[in-house]
């Protein structure tokens, strides 16, 4: 009986771990799939970052003002789009380099965020607290009570299905989306290409520029999906800096599956896990090795896509064109 | 497409499928077409030769709508048009094979070929359809190519024949090649104009750029002849010879063939023996290559360019050490276990003029002086103690440009701003000035002009009389054959043959290049009288 109860107990505690696993990897897979989308077009997309900090902002400020997490939603999506025009009218239109263009873009969001916070809400930088009806709401599967009380089978359906708000539904039809738009239609053959070799596209007829601002729009949506989720879903509010580095990961996690959408979707999985179980492990003693190396675990993500990209894992093959702007030969 | 085929036959009364009139572009400071007139015939193939830089890509590049002319009418089919961008070309039955291919490596054909015309937004139907209306082009033409291959795995011919299908598949009527034999064999050439004369059948008009007299002469019905940005004569081809074309494009009589005086050759320079270089994954570049190259004499290497010359001239060069085997300069021995590097191979009298000028030969935005002395900056006369001397570099330069002719003379303008030919005479004079024992050189002419071919070879033969060894790596057949006293050739990384000058022509050696025929003599006649 006793024994029994342990393994029910352990089996709980890893539905419960794999349970926050999707929640803290919901962000990152829109942002990675984001970044699939602008970079399969030949930008480089390092202001994933600033585009959810800033759209992460936007969806809070707006819920607080209009009490709808929609309209949050709406306004953060607008806002990372208008980013990644931004982006675009610096690195496509006006040819200046990505990299310092999303880095321009990042250091924007990180002080307009609070600049405008602090003028607009007196919170130091965060925006008021969110009640329930301000908030995308976990979606309780019908019969989780029901079903959760069958033996192992049941808390899987109860704690890792059911439960979740609507935005991680979204951040996994994001991964079938990318993955049917990149290989199944036009746009996506199109887009393909004009990372690959954009002089090709433009010889069959297709300009370059509008082809790449699409994708840039594309990836600003799901980054804006990203950001609202941080604050109006995961969170209840905005807090000053809270991506923390979550859209770099992304941008690792989507290295890390090679530009490909299932790759860079077990990727932010993996990213999260070891998150989830390095917040699960605070502070816990682990037989042999004493405290857990929690500090260890959270830097697993940065160490493997750096043994990733030294080439150890497998080449990683990046869209040829990325990074240089299309300019007509002479 | 049969109507402009039968009056295409019909002389003065033919209809046009193009008309260029006072066409005008300028890039900056450089006037790259002066008022250029045009008339291609329907169903004709039209020829333009032109030196590099005469303005034929320019201009057809408008054509296409890569850039805007500043002023002037362009006529498709009779009708005056606007062309703003290559969307329009296709839009007006033009299509074109670039000089550098417009296919997305990863690709297989059929995406290549699909791209910008998918049909519908999703690709499953089109990929369909456009799977069927390849099938049918590539039996109407002759035009065989695996639609589901990834094209960066294809050779360079089937590429070339995918971007033929990508116009056609646009439903081009009119066809422009840009320099389309630069990249292969003799026998791909006679393929690809075999194409040619099909589509021209079918009533295709086709437009060919080139600055290859030989091929002007054999396919063209008609031949424009272009210099410094002008249209200088509109010939039918019958009726001109490339004698005629060619003073035409260079302005003066151009000496076709060079003064070569048999060679003397004294003692050995150069003596390679089963030279082996395996990549770290197994793949063989270099079969147990030996040669001998003598005091005096050039010796060419005819192949296919990837069958391992490049590679030869890099071991050689001490760029990359030989897996196994070995190679001697002089009294040096270079092997696996003591390899050289360049910087050691020049001290002991090896020069190399690298295929790639671009890549390897000159650094683009360094100044002309700089370029000119890369690989040799230690050397006393361009330092004053520890310091470049800036003042001896121009003069060294100065006195290099006076006595290539490089042009124009300056010193300091950056290598970028010079033309093809005058970048690969800056990279030679480099070379050559230390009085080389022994010169490697790849490409010399590659993407250089008629004026510029013929002095390149003129001094390359000087040396030679001076007693220099050479080694001559070049695509070109004919240049292989007009400059070398000894002929090998290389397939699949091993030597196949070796011929004397006397004993070459284009028909065997293309045949041993494609690696035919070349164990004996009987095998080579067996084939040539089978064909």
């Amino acid at each position: 009986m006793q024994e029994e109860g342990g393994v029910a107990d352990l089996w709980l505690q890893f539905l419960l771990t794999i349970d926050a696993t999707l929640r803290v990897a919901t962000p990152l897979i829109l942002c990675a799939m984001a970044g699939i989308f602008s970079e399969k077009s030949g930008i480089i997309d390092i202001s994933l970052e600033g585009k959810m900090l800033m759209s992460a902002f936007a969806a809070a400020a707006v819920a607080t003002l209009t009490s709808s997490a929609l309209a949050g939603l709406v306004t953060a999506i607008g806002v990372s789009v208008l980013l990644g025009l931004l982006h675009g009218l610096a690195s496509i239109t006006l040819r200046g380099n990505q990299v310092i263009s999303g880095l321009a873009i990042n250091i924007l969001a990180s002080g307009l965020t609070v600049t405008i916070g602090i003028a607009m809400f007196k919170q130091g930088g965060q925006t008021p607290n969110l009640s329930r009806a301000e908030r995308f709401r976990p979606i309780e599967l019908p019969f989780a009570e029901q079903i959760g009380n069958l033996p192992l089978i049941g808390p899987i359906y109860r704690e890792v299905i059911s439960g979740h708000n609507i935005l991680v539904w979204v951040a996994l039809a994001a991964v079938l989306f990318t993955a049917f738009i990149l290989t199944r239609t036009r746009f996506g053959l199109r887009l393909r290409a004009v990372g690959e070799k954009p002089e090709a596209l433009d010889s069959a007829g297709v300009s370059v520029a509008k082809t790449r601002y699409l994708a840039l729009i594309v990836a600003g949506v799901l980054c804006g999906m990203a950001g609202a989720y941080l604050s109006t879903a995961h969170g209840s509010g905005f807090v000053r800096e809270m991506t923390a580095g979550k859209g770099y990961i992304a941008l690792a996690a989507m290295i890390f599956g090679k530009w490909q959408p299932r790759g860079a979707l077990l990727a932010c999985l993996l990213f999260g896990f070891l998150e989830a179980v390095a917040s699960r492990l605070q502070g816990v003693d682990v037989p042999l090795i004493g405290e857990a190396p929690v500090d260890l675990i959270l830097a697993l993500p940065y160490l493997l896509t750096v043994i990733l990209l030294a080439g150890f894992v497998g080449k990683a093959m990046p869209p040829r064109a990325i990074g240089e702007p299309y300019v007509k030969e002479r | 497409m049969t109507d402009a085929s039968q009056m295409a036959n019909g002389g003065s009364t033919s209809p046009l499928a193009i008309e260029l009139s006072a066409i005008n572009k300028s890039f900056g400071d450089v006037h790259a077409n002066r008022d250029v007139n045009l008339k291609v015939v329907s169903g004709h193939i039209h020829g333009i030769i032109g030196e590099n830089g005469a303005g034929k890509s320019t201009l057809v590049s408008i054509l296409y709508g890569f850039y805007a002319a500043d002023g002037g009418l362009i006529s498709v089919n009779g009708q005056i048009t606007t062309i703003r961008n290559s969307a329009d070309a296709i839009g007006k039955g033009i299509g074109m094979v670039h000089q550098h291919f417009m296919l997305v490596p990863n690709f297989t054909v059929l995406e290549n070929v699909m791209l910008g015309h998918e049909g519908s937004l999703s690709i499953e139907a089109s990929a369909q359809k456009a799977r069927n209306v390849l099938n049918k082009l590539s039996e109407d033409f002759g035009l065989t190519v695996d639609s589901d291959m990834i094209v960066e795995n294809l050779p360079v011919g089937l590429q070339q024949r995918v971007e033929i299908l990508k116009a056609l598949f646009r439903g081009a009527e009119i066809l422009i090649l840009d320099e389309p034999t630069g990249v292969l064999t003799p026998q791909e050439t006679e393929q690809l104009f075999d194409i040619l004369r099909a589509l021209r059948e079918q009533g295709v008009t086709i437009l060919l750029i080139t600055h290859k007299l030989k091929e002007i002469m054999a396919i063209t019905d008609d031949v424009s002849v272009m210099r410094d940005g002008e249209m200088v004569a509109h010939l039918k081809t019958a009726q001109t010879s490339p004698a005629e074309l060619a003073e035409l494009m260079v302005g003066r009589k151009v000496l076709l063939e060079v003064d070569h005086t048999p060679a003397k050759p004294g003692v050995p320079v150069l003596q390679a023996e089963n030279l082996c270089l395996t990549t770290a994954n197994g793949i063989d570049h270099l079969k147990d290559i030996s040669l001998t190259l003598r005091e005096g004499e050039i010796v060419g290497v005819a192949g296919v360019s990837g069958n391992g010359q490049s590679e030869l001239l890099d071991v050689l060069s001490g760029i990359t050490t030989p897996t196994s085997g070995s190679f001697r300069v002089g009294t040096n021995e270079i092997t696996t276990q003591r390899p050289s590097d360049p910087a050691q191979l020049r001290r002991l009298g090896v020069a190399h003029v690298p295929e790639d000028r671009h890549k390897c030969g000159i650094i683009l935005p360094f100044s002309a002086a700089e370029s000119m002395i890369l690989g040799y900056s230690g050397t006393d006369e361009q330092n004053q103690g520890w310091w470049l001397s800036p003042s001896a570099l121009e003069q060294n330069c100065a006195d290099r440009m006076h006595g290539f002719d490089i042009r124009p003379p300056l010193p300091s303008l950056a290598s970028a701003n010079f033309s093809g030919g005058n970048q690969q005479k800056i990279v030679l004079a480099r070379e050559i000035s230390t009085q080389p024992k022994l010169l490697l050189v790849g490409q010399p002419t590659r993407g250089v002009d008629i004026g510029a071919i013929e002095f390149i070879h003129k001094q390359l033969i000087a040396l030679r009389n001076e007693g220099c060894a050479i080694l001559l790596v070049s695509v070109e057949l004919d240049e292989i054959m007009s400059l070398s006293d000894r002929i090998l050739v290389m397939n699949n990384g091993q030597m196949v043959g070796e011929l004397a000058r006397e004993e070459a022509d284009e028909q065997q050696l293309g045949l041993m290049m494609a690696g035919i025929g070349a164990e004996d003599g009987i095998t080579t006649s067996q084939m040539r009288a089978g064909s």
